[in-house]
């Protein structure tokens, strides 16, 4: 799958960093870093994290198609 | 799917993020029956946030505060208050008289403001869009000024914005410092100082005492004798829960719906009302770190999380989920991000790591018994991870 985020969105608020920590960081200067795929497995943490997102920046997609989160 | 909702389905009271958020797990987990909404505000669901933030400031318009409904089958119900709750009928009443019947309820009706007793015109309160756009019109004005009420989260909020609007503000609060009871007093004269830099003209450990005016504000009268001029006040004095309508309904509502850690509301009896659960600002629930009869959050994130439970709780009775969250929540006010995870409002210490007024950082750590329970960080996101880790793990444990 999938994972982008809108930066122009993004307010580091933190609760995707809670609900997936493997995939989504932040950098020393408070700025969101992400995994750009990641493997299904971890769809389920995935989709917390985008609905956790208090501004809704996370988008999650199949690894070939379109937006399904 | 659940024969036992085929009758007259799912009804949800209050329209809002828990009750939005309720409708969505139902059907997440395959809930196919009716579902009805029932809402005081004439408007579909919105986030509440921006309103003393990015939509005070005029910012964003009406539309960027929308919740997703799309796609859930929900019939609204809006501009409909329910006036009362007939368990044994399982109906719902509203304002009109009309009777709404239910197999399975969920009641997420929030929190409302406390208001000023007959206040004059110029006294706003901020829970919801109208009043936020009653508000914001009066900011726009810009020619007056500001006085708020309470130096809690939303009045320091709303005094951010309209400084960076260029209005003068006064706030008036009796604790010592702002959000003292929240964060205590390092993150409050944090706060304090941030409002003061800004031009605010900060009163504490003073009550406003009376508004002054004929018909229109003019001032305000303080408890240390002296009497400041406004124009237009906010009444920011914190929130109870939306319960009234719930009076003589045989559930316990004593500050608040009483709910069990599934997230299922309690009978004064301390038994859970069958098909009826519970989630978001309205609820009060038991949390391993609180004494009993538990907390009540006004956070975000609390009635997104909550909300989950409560509509899991509701369709697998025989399995529910057991909510046991870190809390968390943010607040934006000037430059600074401030966000926190835990209960920091049930600290007996803190421990101050970081507090640098100049690069607007501040990093507070909070002990109950010496254990931690909660954090609080400003422009310091990148720690409130780990702080959350910690504590998830201490819940673990219990
Ligand atoms: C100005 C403001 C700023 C905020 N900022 C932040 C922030 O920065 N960070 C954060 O974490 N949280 C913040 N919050 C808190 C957050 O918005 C709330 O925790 C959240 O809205 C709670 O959702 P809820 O659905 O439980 O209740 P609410 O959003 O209060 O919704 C309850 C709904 O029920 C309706 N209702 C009430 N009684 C009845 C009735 N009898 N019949 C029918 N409908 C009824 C109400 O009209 C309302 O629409 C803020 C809140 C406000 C007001
Ligand atoms: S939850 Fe949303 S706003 Fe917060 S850091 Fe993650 S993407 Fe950004």
């Amino acid at each position: 799958m999938k994972i982008q985020v809108d930066m122009d969105l993004c307010e580091s608020h933190g609760q995707c960093v809670f609900a997936a920590p493997a995939i989504f960081s932040f950098d020393d200067d408070d700025i969101l870093v992400h995994a750009e795929t990641a493997d299904e497995s971890l769809r389920d943490a995935v989709e917390k994290a985008a609905a956790a997102c208090p501004v809704r920046a996370i988008r999650v997609h199949a690894a070939t198609g379109d937006a399904a989160a | 799917m659940s024969s036992r909702f085929d009758e007259h389905g799912i009804l949800v009271v209050g329209a809002s993020l828990a009750g939005l958020r309720a409708c969505a797990a139902l059907r997440k987990h395959g809930y196919d029956g009716r579902l009805t909404v029932i809402g005081e505000e004439p408007h579909l669901p919105y986030d509440r946030p921006p309103l003393s933030k990015e939509f005070l400031a005029g910012e964003t318009g009406g539309a960027d505060l929308s919740l997703p409904v799309a796609g859930l089958g929900i019939t609204w119900q809006l501009g409909r208050r329910a006036t009362r709750l007939h368990l044994a009928a399982r109906t719902v009443e509203v304002g009109d008289g009309t009777r709404f019947p239910f197999d399975g309820l969920v009641i997420a009706t929030g929190s409302t403001a406390r208001l000023w007793p007959a206040a004059p015109a110029g006294v706003h309160t901020l829970r919801g869009l109208d009043d936020a756009r009653s508000l914001r019109a009066a900011l726009l004005r810009r020619d007056g000024r500001l006085l708020v009420i309470g130096a809690g989260f939303v009045g320091s909020e709303v005094a951010a914005t309209a400084r960076g609007a260029g209005i003068e503000v006064t706030v008036v609060d009796p604790a010592p410092q702002p959000l003292h009871r929240a964060v205590g007093e390092a993150a409050g004269e944090f706060v304090a100082a941030l409002h003061r830099q800004a031009g605010v003209d900060l009163r504490t450990s003073t009550k406003v005492v009376s508004l002054e005016g004929v018909g229109k504000l003019t001032g305000a009268r303080l408890s240390d004798g002296t009497e400041v001029p406004a124009t237009a006040a906010v009444v920011a004095l914190g929130s109870a829960p939306a319960t009234g309508w719930l009076a003589g309904s045989g559930l316990d509502i004593t500050a608040g719906v009483r709910c069990d850690r599934h997230a299922r509301v309690l009978r004064r009896d301390g038994t859970p009302a069958p098909g009826v659960v519970a989630a978001g600002d309205v609820t009060r629930w038991p949390h391993p770190w609180a004494d009993a009869p538990g907390v009540t959050l006004g956070h975000w994130s609390h009635a997104a999380e909550q909300a989950e439970t409560a509509a899991r709780s509701l369709l697998f009775p025989a399995a529910p989920a057991r909510y046991c969250p870190v809390p968390s929540f943010w607040s934006d006010q000037y430059d600074v991000k401030f966000r926190s995870v835990g209960l920091p409002a049930l600290a007996d210490s803190a421990d101050v790591r970081e507090y640098d007024l100049g690069a607007r950082r501040l990093d507070v750590a909070y002990f109950r018994q010496g254990r931690l329970i909660g954090a609080l960080t400003g422009n310091r996101v990148a720690r409130i991870a780990a702080y959350r880790a910690q504590l998830a793990a201490d819940l673990e444990g219990r």
